[in-house]
């Protein structure tokens, strides 16, 4: 079989082993539903309570104030739209920020159809929020702030603390989507001023399909998937029990080595990223160079697009991800990349590579070589690249 | 998501290049958008396409589309290179996904578009060909990188 180098960990994770083994038995074995009377149902309440205790326990949280759900874009969905349904009445105003995650910019959006009003916050070169700009966006009708703990394209670590801070200042709840987050930085939701946090399973080796919100007491969201009376009434349907226990076995695993992971991380990338920015012309790092998720480095390499670049390394077996036009279906490159600044042209020609704690320096070595020769390649049939070449030698 | 077609022409892409002093080049395309398409045309005193050369910047099937619109004009008449149109260049590939349809169209068009440099060079009128809207090989000087 070829060799298969994994470099899109903010796509979806891995499924550590241990995970899997945490959720076997709740499929075949302790199959009942949690909701029933009887003591076979038993484990199942016992394996959702504990993960709901381990999770709580990450965030410095209550048990009581996490709520399963199907991921992150659910969490998202249910943050904003139930806040803005209960709140309205206090205003109907909500800040957010251009570089969000879709889950939430669409949200956002379909709000602005029912009579919301939205702003959206730029940010500065590296992707960061301004937090001036936060402060004179707030009115007197604001009720929510939703800004993402991590970018999941460049990968910018916001200052989520000052802006639970000034949010709590102005009596405005704080959601942050840390789906890129949680469980790969530290995150204290007392310290950091934190209402509302949409996290997933998937992005930190636990299965798909799981993810939750938290909610901090007190705050007076209704519930958003009507149904049965479980999550305390808040989010109806039968519990996804393999998937909760999963959640929680891969919680306690990625708490349990957070720093390490980084760490490791953050060597390999950072030699990816000397690498790449050393030998290849033309090419420049997107977002911020310290600042940043430990597992992320996206680059731009102009006068090549992206799609192409993505097709050629999937070809040596590089699994990569791209901000161009042709990888999202619309005509326009990522949202973020533009918020940022970059021109259309070179924002196309973005190659986004998220680590895990099992690639090498070994492994960077094989990919540099692969991109320095792919994006050559490219360049050698670029129009643009000949027309610039043509420019420089006059 | 390609068929194994555009996929070979992608991985192999036929007529890269440059023509020095081509009898006509086309460019078409927007680098906005994240395709641009060039075509060069040497073509002989008897209207012969005798050699094309062209240079892609975009994604996997605008470059398949131009390699397979070049393999598809080399040796035909002016007037002949007119029937490659963006349905005959699909055809060929066995088809593209509906989201790359108008790839096809830039291949066209970017033949479109050295065709017609070619007739105006040489006073030589070709049967429907008009003169292409998304030529930008004018004006390609102000785009500053």
């Amino acid at each position: 079989m070829k060799r298969l180098i994994y470099l899109d960990n903010a796509a979806t994770t891995k499924v550590r082993p241990q995970v899997v083994e945490a959720m076997m038995p709740y499929f075949t074995e302790y199959y009942g539903n949690p909701s029933s009377v009887y003591d076979f149902s038993n484990p199942c309440k016992e394996v959702i309570a504990q993960s709901r205790e381990t999770i709580a326990r990450s965030l410095g949280a209550k048990a009581s104030e996490i709520y399963f759900t199907n991921g992150g874009t659910e969490s998202d969905n249910w943050a904003i739209k139930a806040t803005a349904e209960a709140y309205q009445s206090k205003g109907k105003h909500i800040i957010t920020s251009k570089i969000e995650h879709h889950a939430v910019l669409h949200t956002c959006e379909y709000l602005e159809k029912r009579g919301f009003e939205v702003t959206y916050l730029d940010v500065d070169e590296f992707g960061t929020v301004k937090l001036d700009e936060l402060k004179k966006a707030i009115r007197p009708d604001t009720i929510l702030i939703s800004i993402m703990f991590a970018n999941n394209e460049i990968g910018t670590i916001q200052p989520i603390k000052e802006i639970g801070e000034i949010a709590k200042e102005h009596g405005i709840l704080f959601h942050t989507d840390a789906v890129q987050a949680y469980a790969h930085v530290p995150i204290d939701v007392d310290a950091y001023h934190i209402d509302m946090l949409s996290a997933s399973g998937h992005k930190l080796n636990g299965p798909k399909g799981v993810g939750f919100l938290y909610i901090r007491t007190g705050v007076k969201i209704r519930s958003f998937i009507h149904g049965g009376a479980q999550e305390r009434k808040r989010r109806g349907g039968t519990e996804n029990v393999p998937g909760i226990a999963g959640l929680g076995k891969a919680v306690e695993l990625a708490m349990a080595d957070m720093e390490e992971r980084a760490a490791k991380e953050t060597e390999v990338r950072d030699y990816l990223i000397d690498r790449v920015m050393k030998e290849i012309p033309y090419a420049r790092l997107n977002g911020h160079r310290t600042n940043r998720l430990s597992n992320n480095a996206n680059f731009a390499f102009q006068f090549v697009e992206g799609e192409s670049m993505l097709i050629m390394l999937d070809m040596e077996g590089i699994c990569g991800s791209s901000g161009s036009a042709c990888t999202s279906g619309s005509l326009d490159p990522s949202h973020v990349l533009l918020a940022i600044g970059l021109p259309h042209e070179i924002a196309h020609g973005s190659l986004r590579l998220t680590l895990s704690e099992e690639n090498t320096k070994e492994e960077m070595d094989f990919v540099v070589d692969q991109i320095k020769a792919i994006v050559q390649r490219l360049r050698n049939m670029s129009p643009l690249y000949e027309d610039f070449m043509r420019k420089n030698a006059r | 998501m390609y068929t194994e077609k555009v996929m070979d022409h992608f991985e192999h892409p036929r007529n890269v290049g440059e023509i020095e002093n081509p009898s006509g080049m086309g460019t078409v395309g927007n680098a906005k958008c994240g395709d641009i398409m060039r075509i060069y045309l040497d073509i002989d005193e008897n209207q012969i396409i005798r050699d094309v050369k062209f240079k892609t910047f975009g994604c996997g099937a605008a470059v398949a589309t131009s390699s397979m619109a070049t393999t598809m004009v080399k040796g035909k008449s002016v007037q002949e290179a007119m029937e490659v149109t963006n349905k005959a260049v699909m055809e060929a590939l066995d088809g593209l996904p509906p989201v790359k349809v108008h790839c096809s169209l830039l291949a066209e068009e970017a033949i479109h578009a050295a065709l017609w440099d070619y007739a105006q060079k040489n006073g030589v009128e070709i049967k429907g060909l008009n003169k292409p809207k998304s030529d930008i090989s004018e004006g390609e000087e102000e785009e500053d990188y």
